[in-house]
């Protein structure tokens, strides 16, 4: 199978869509026979990182490549980037509002959910330029 | 065990309810992200969120169902997303009592 590249756009604000682009990328990798638990990780990581460029980032770009041995998923925004990645990496710290969190986010579990379920994580980010994380699944691990 | 034998129980009404679905377990939390990242396959998810995001999550990690306690209703865009893809329920209890109920079936 050759690599097969799949690009999204992420609005900003819009609560209603979160979670369709994840939703997406799950359908597809059911349809083309991954392991169930490979499906559900890449679902996690990316439902996570498509509600942060929700939030946080005024949207973005979600590239996935998917590869037999390897799903890499790529989220590039050019929101006001993360001030303290050691604190953002830490479960339970969050800077949503209260409005954000009455809708069931801002737990503080993004990141930490995003590292959990990939098998490679690396974030570059620069303040008031952008957030680019990468992320790895490993098909066989 | 299955969304239908739920569906029997006192108190329960079906708000999207599309077929019977295997219930394994009962799972209550009222944040997304730690639903998204420890809801089990295949379970029921007790909660008294009712915006569409709660669909969203549900569908992605698998659920069985989603009970809405405390005899609220779900937002019109909730209902709408889950249509044909998600079993929304709702309870007029508590969430204990509600999730004390369901696992009995279990």
């Amino acid at each position: 199978m050759e690599d097969l590249h799949l690009e999204f756009t992420v609005v900003p604000d819009d609560f209603t869509r979160a979670g369709e682009v994840s939703g997406k990328v799950k359908k597809t990798l059911k349809d083309l026979g991954f392991p169930p638990l490979v499906v559900r990780r890449t679902a996690i990581a990316m439902y996570e990182a498509e509600i942060n460029m929700v939030i946080h980032a005024n949207g973005g770009k979600i590239t996935v490549t998917i590869n037999p041995d390897v799903i890499t998923v790529v989220f590039a925004d050019s929101g006001p980037g993360i001030p303290d990645i050691g604190l953002a990496m830490q479960e339970g710290w969050s800077t949503a509002s209260e409005e954000i969190r009455d809708m069931g986010f801002g737990a503080g579990m993004g990141l930490p959910n995003i590292k959990k379920s990939s098998d490679y994580m690396d974030v570059q980010t620069e303040l008031g330029v952008g957030t680019t994380i990468t992320i790895k699944i490993f098909t066989n691990p | 065990m299955t969304t239908g034998d739920i569906l029997k129980l006192d108190g329960i009404t079906p708000s999207v309810y599309d077929e019977d679905k295997d219930v394994e377990k009962v799972f209550c939390c009222d944040l997304l992200s730690v639903a998204m990242a420890r809801a089990p396959e295949g379970s029921a998810w007790v909660t008294v969120m009712t915006n569409a995001n709660v669909v969203a999550v549900a569908s992605l990690a698998e659920v069985a169902c989603v009970v809405l306690a405390e005899g609220f209703d779900y937002d019109e865009a909730a209902l709408k997303a889950a249509r044909g893809k998600v079993t929304l329920l709702r309870s007029s209890d508590p969430v204990y009592e509600t999730a004390a109920k369901i696992g009995a079936l279990i």
